[in-house]
């Protein structure tokens, strides 16, 4: 089992006192929380993708890059990469260079991003957000596994014999995610390719999750990837502890209250029933986090957001140095216990490489001008 | 006999309220009318008021808490749907407006509905036909002719006067031959059910 922090990289004002951090802070203390994750002994950290203000993570792989730089064994991941108005092919070279850069340490998370502002910016329209996601991806997976692309479709200018570079990693692509909260067509869509699933799981009631992982293992099953308890799932969840529960209750209210998603409407209480949000001790949410494998089965990886609504980053440190002492551990050995054998751990690197039969250099040799020899000659 | 479900929405603020008054009016004219084209119906109150904040949450957060989801389903699952609201500044109120946001623009489609509203002044009525038959048209749903007003001349006598009792009636009638006509309702859509394949995705892709 895999775990790890997921962030949305927003700007937003303290509300306790006030203070709003510059972007370059915010920049810093995303860095800082990644840093912080390796440290206390997490796996994955994942940032999101944004295009406008208050976020900050408009270029993921330069960050991700910076972070895999200055750690060891961190996953770096995204949550999401915007696969409606990104390049399938600049999202293919990026992430082909930070696999490259971070010696196999990353995957990435396919989303449709959720403003129709961003759509048009970028030249698209939001209308055709399942079309976009499905087109771009399918080229995308194309590019990953194929030398040289020959391609036509909806939304972007044809290619022909295009070959995207860097090569993946020893001949193996990043694994691919595909999160959704409410769209039955990418659950699917993640079954037919046999890639991850994953579900936010912070902002709406544990029903959506449910379902929509359940429809994912049947699909997957369907597409004959291995039996419906061997799929690929990761879940979000958003949790703040202190001590005693009281305190953490009281001190992140203020936060709560004012979040730029859900602030100003149900009161803390409504939310911790209706949704996953668990505020209180670490035993309370580890028992919370246990749970979630009661309606969703056993599963892969499970990311906190911990980050947002203004919170402070010594105030999120702390909230690291919570989870890497006294909840991790003992989710990790718990949720190992419970998982029969015949379910699968969420792929890496190392375990993608030994699927495909060994590691292989799969560089792609320009076609020699004199000679004229194509690539395939050249191996 | 077949069993028919009404929902019987009222935005009514005050209690008592000639909203719902009214309401329960129209839904045990409808039933009688129901009962006469040899079927029976259930009669499911939705009383607004008492799902004000959780309609505001549902607007700030974009999912409904298990109760109010509960009454979505009784008004998008129902045969039919009996819509009354106060008239305030010269619409629906906008407990009634926010309510209806909350309803997916394909859920009501077909589906016959009934609008009435009371208000202070019988010069209120034309808001049903500006501001209500609308707001249901745009949701394509089936609003019968007949539209009712009760202003509080019309319950001087503590009940409907004989005007609006043969609104009532006419309107309930109306109601009841659409439902009459339709195939019994099979509940509530399911936004999670997955209704094309991979296959047809991806060859959707060529224009």
């Amino acid at each position: 089992m895999q775990f790890g922090v997921f962030t949305v990289g927003d700007v937003t004002v303290d509300p306790t006192n006030g203070r709003e951090p510059t972007e370059h802070e915010r920049i810093k203390a995303m860095v800082a929380i990644a840093l912080k994750a390796e440290e206390v002994g997490l796996d994955v950290f994942a940032t999101g993708e944004h295009h406008n203000p208050p976020f900050v993570p408009s270029s993921p792989t330069t960050i991700l890059g910076y972070i895999a730089a200055r750690t060891e064994r961190l996953m770096l991941s995204t949550a999401t990469t915007l696969i409606t108005t990104n390049d399938p092919v600049k999202i293919a070279e990026d992430y082909a260079m930070l696999q490259h850069l971070s010696d196999g340490r990353v995957d990435l998370m396919m989303g449709r991003g959720n403003t129709g502002p961003v759509y048009p910016w970028f030249g698209q329209d939001i209308r055709n957000g399942i079309p976009l996601a499905i087109e771009n991806y399918d080229l995308l997976h194309r590019l990953w596994r194929e030398d040289v692309v020959d391609w036509k479709g909806r939304f972007r200018s044809p290619l022909q014999s295009f070959t995207s570079t860097p090569r993946p990693l020893d001949g193996v692509p990043p694994f691919v995610w595909h999160g959704s909260i409410r769209s039955p067509e990418i659950a699917e869509q993640a079954a037919y390719y046999g890639d991850g699933f994953f579900h936010n799981h912070i902002f709406w009631p544990k029903e959506h999750t449910q379902r929509l992982v359940n429809l994912y293992r049947q699909r997957f099953e369907h597409y004959g990837h291995g039996s419906a308890d061997q799929a690929i799932v990761g879940l979000g969840g958003q949790v703040f502890m202190r001590k005693n529960s009281q305190d953490a209750v009281r001190e992140f209210r203020p936060y709560f209250d004012n979040a730029p998603v859900y602030g100003h409407g149900p009161s803390l209480e409504e939310f911790t029933t209706e949704t996953p949000l668990t505020v209180g001790s670490p035993q309370q949410v580890i028992d919370r986090t246990l749970s979630f494998r009661d309606y969703v089965g056993d599963y892969q990886r499970q990311l906190f957001l911990i980050d947002h609504a203004g919170l402070p980053l010594k105030t999120v440190l702390e909230q690291l140095d919570i989870l890497g002492e006294e909840v991790i551990p003992v989710l990790r050995k718990e949720f190992d216990s419970l998982r029969p054998a015949h379910v699968p751990e969420a792929p890496t690197h190392a375990s993608l490489v030994a699927k495909a039969g060994g590691a292989k250099d799969s560089t792609v040799h320009a076609v020699d001008d004199v000679t004229g020899k194509a690539p395939e000659a050249n191996r | 006999m077949t069993q028919r479900t009404l929902a019987v929405v009222s935005a009514g603020l005050s209690q008592p309220s000639s909203t719902r008054l009214l309401a329960d009016q129209l839904a045990a004219a409808t039933r009688d009318e129901l009962v006469g084209r040899g079927e029976t119906a259930e009669l499911r109150h939705v009383v607004l008021r008492e799902h004000a904040h959780d309609v505001t949450n549902h607007l700030i957060t974009g999912f409904p808490s298990e109760s109010l989801r509960a009454v979505l389903d009784t008004v998008t699952g129902a045969d039919g749907v009996i819509a009354v609201t106060p008239i305030f500044n010269a619409s629906y109120n906008g407990l009634f407006k926010s309510f209806f946001d909350l309803i997916e623009a394909d859920a009501l489609t077909d589906r016959p509905v009934l609008i009435a509203a009371t208000g202070g002044t019988a010069r209120h009525s034309l808001a049903m036909e500006h501001a209500m038959r609308p707001l249901f048209a745009y949701l394509h749903a089936v609003v019968v002719p007949t539209s009712v007003f009760a202003a509080p001349e019309d319950w001087a006598s503590g009940t409907a006067d004989a005007a609006l009792r043969s609104r009532i009636e006419r309107a309930a009638a109306e109601l009841a031959e659409q439902v009459h006509r339709r195939p019994v309702s099979t509940g509530p859509s399911d936004p999670f059910a997955l209704t094309t394949s991979f296959e047809e995705l991806l060859n959707r892709r060529e224009p």
